[in-house]
């Protein structure tokens, strides 16, 4: 791992009654890419706006690049953001956008436009320097508050909700960019989405917000494969969520659907547990299932075509509901229709045992 | 870009959108372009001594013929003596360096409110905008008299002073053009207020964060950012008190001394005191033609504005 940039220990920020930010603990290295994951309301925003230096917290400390940054103002801090609205100044050109900050560090007007160019030319938006924001376009916008963000070279860059205000189509092309300029700039980034697939795609570690606490802080991979939590298995993607209940002997039954399953590490008897199955990972089949540890039969209730991907919702004869997805691949074994009767099976090992 | 600006495209107005605009401009030929004609035509007239106290020079009835002919007995006399007496041109200069000197120190005043109110929690900023305008609830003529009671040389700003032992003869500041300009910044601040917090209120909060963030202290980014995009409502405020300001009769006549020069006291004085209506018509109309050039001013300024955000 590399060497910590940002520390922040034990930080907690109230609003009046509600807890925004309840002790939280974390820490991102140089040159990382690091996303706060969350729904609304989760407190990721808050958690990066401590940091940017906008709010105070009430407990705990943000120590950056060594600094204890405790009475340190937004202004003097070694970080800066690119904020959800873009904040772009009205009354000034793109150019002077940019260059904004370069001012305010007293550098040479000569030095601001040389600077300033590049990062025109860095963005793509060279001919537009004399424009005001209001003439541009929402992805022009995005990338003029990217320029203005990156222009004092910080060690931090925050980035709140950075691909929110664009359509669908640019947003991926907007990531791929944003993946390969934290390459090439080798600054941490730090990304406050409630986008997933944002997350997932960009973010080397991904840290899931709820009610101001870190559920999870992980890799893409680990969160899906591994989620610690049923909020985080249900908020990254899909996911089908049993309750079950252990049993002796290691084994966990499960009710609707039923089906028993072996324990991988011991657990009292009696111990209410949830199992976590993603959809993609159960197959469907018309005829008698081929193998897999977990058979079951059922009725498709419906089923969803949306391309690149096919969904159904199975009811078991046992009166358990499941969610199951294939890929098109085009071979035809995706076209189960509603009412035909099926057979599902998934592995154990696809099961995730989760403490409800 | 070379590919220019796209021109703005003219469309046909359906019926509806027609009589929707026709409604203020009857409202502004009905109570302002006729009301300014008659101005017009009376300034152009002879003053006489009777009723009315100026020999009209046309009638409402006569031929088309009559009234070419009357043409040529149009008489500019009214306007010559305005060039002729120094009073009028001192009167108008008195006007305008009163008005503006109480519309910058109106600014001054006017512009840490609007900020304070604007900056205020959000729950609160009702009240204040209620607490701003709240002296227009009672008479204009209560609220300058009342200065005097405060002003006057044995008047309570005086008396405190006095008890305080920051004075030891008590101020002469009614009857001077400092009560003048005191009355009139004290009478138009909420027509300063009002635009200025407006236009400090609209601004996206982030931007002033945005520019903490790059750098700025609070003071530098409220002069790099808050102050620039405030200068609509300042000059928006700034008009709407310095016009009204000019032809101030009310202020300069209460507290005002007997030199005070204004025009608005003038004006009064050749309509009601001289009799001469000629005259006093045509110190209106050229009053208004003074001040078409700030409105002027401003409205290009608007138009450029609008122009650089299609």
């Amino acid at each position: 791992m590399q060497q910590s940039l940002v520390r922040i220990d034990g930080v907690s920020k109230h609003f009046g009654e509600t807890t925004a930010v309840d002790n939280v603990s974390l820490d991102i290295g140089a040159g990382e890419f690091f996303a706060l994951l969350g729904p609304s309301g989760c407190g990721k925003t808050t958690l990066m706006r401590l940091v940017a230096g906008f709010e105070t917290p009430d407990s705990g400390s943000i120590v950056i690049d060594g600094v204890d940054m405790a009475g340190v103002p937004p202004n003097r801090r070694p970080v800066n953001m690119m904020f959800q609205s873009y904040a772009l100044f009205p009354h000034m050109s793109v150019a002077a956008n940019i260059g904004f900050g370069l001012k305010q560090a007293g550098m040479g007007k000569a030095d601001i436009a040389t600077r300033v160019a590049d990062l025109l030319k860095l963005v793509q938006l060279e001919k537009l320097g004399g424009r005001k924001p209001d003439q541009l376009s929402g992805g022009q916008r995005q990338r003029v508050a990217l320029a203005r963000a990156i222009a004092r070279r910080p060690k931090l860059l925050l980035l709140d909700e950075p691909l929110a205000a664009l359509d669908r189509k640019l947003r991926e092309e907007t990531q791929f960019e944003l993946m390969q300029l934290q390459r090439d700039l080798k600054i941490a980034f730090m990304v406050v989405t409630h986008d997933q697939d944002e997350a997932m795609a960009m973010a080397q570690r991904i840290a899931v917000m709820r009610a101001g606490q870190i559920e999870q802080l992980g890799g893409a991979r680990e969160i899906y494969e591994t989620p610690a939590t049923t909020f985080v298995a249900q908020f990254i993607g899909e996911i089908n969520l049993f309750a079950a209940t252990v049993e002796r002997g290691q084994v966990v039954r499960c009710a609707a659907p039923a089906f028993t399953c072996r324990l991988p590490e011991p657990m009292a008897a009696g111990t209410a547990v949830s199992l976590a199955v993603r959809p993609e990972r159960i197959r469907l089949t018309r005829g008698e299932p081929a193998g897999g540890e977990v058979a079951l039969s059922g009725q498709v209730m419906d089923s969803v075509y949306l391309g690149d991907v096919k969904v159904w919702r199975v009811r078991t004869d046992d009166g358990g509901l499941l969610r199951v997805s294939a890929v098109n691949s085009g071979n035809g074994s995706e076209d189960i229709r509603r009412g035909e009767r099926v057979h599902l099976t998934f592995a154990e090992s696809d099961i995730r045992i989760l403490p409800r | 870009m070379s590919a220019g600006k796209p021109k703005p495209h003219r469309r046909k107005l359906a019926l509806g959108q027609r009589v929707l605009l026709a409604v203020p401009f009857l409202w502004l030929l009905l109570f302002f372009a006729a009301p300014f004609l008659f101005v017009a035509k009376i300034s152009l007239s002879q003053a006489v001594a009777q009723r009315p106290p100026y020999e009209p020079v046309f009638a409402w009835s006569e031929s088309w013929n009559v009234f070419v002919e009357k043409l040529g007995q149009l008489s500019l006399s009214a306007y010559g003596l305005l060039f002729e007496d120094d009073l009028y041109l001192a009167s108008y200069l008195g006007s305008l360096k009163l008005a503006a000197l109480a519309t910058l120190i109106g600014l001054c005043v006017a512009y840490p409110i609007a900020l304070a109110m604007a900056r205020a929690p959000r729950s609160w900023r009702p009240a204040l905008i209620v607490l701003a305008i709240a002296p227009f609830w009672t008479s204009f003529l209560i609220r300058v008299y009342a200065w005097i009671v405060i002003l006057k040389d044995e008047g309570l700003l005086n008396h405190l002073l006095l008890s305080l032992r920051l004075i030891d003869q008590p101020l002469q500041i009614y009857a001077t053009d400092w009560a003048v300009l005191i009355g009139i910044v004290y009478s138009y601040m909420p027509f300063l207020i009002l635009p200025i917090y407006n236009a400090i209120d609209r601004q996206e909060p982030q931007l002033v964060e945005a520019g903490r963030d790059l750098g700025a202290t609070g003071l530098s980014a409220f002069w790099r950012i808050t102050f620039p995009l405030s200068l609509p409502g300042v000059f928006a405020g700034a008009l709407l008190m310095f016009i009204p300001a000019v032809g101030e009769f009310v202020v300069p006549d209460l507290l005002g001394g007997s030199d005070t020069l204004m025009i608005g006291r003038t004006l009064w004085n050749e309509f009601f005191a001289n009799r001469d209506w000629p005259t006093a018509s045509a110190v209106a109309v050229v009053m208004l033609l003074v001040l078409l050039v700030p409105l002027l001013l401003y409205e290009r300024n608007e138009m450029r504005i609008s122009e650089t955000r299609r």
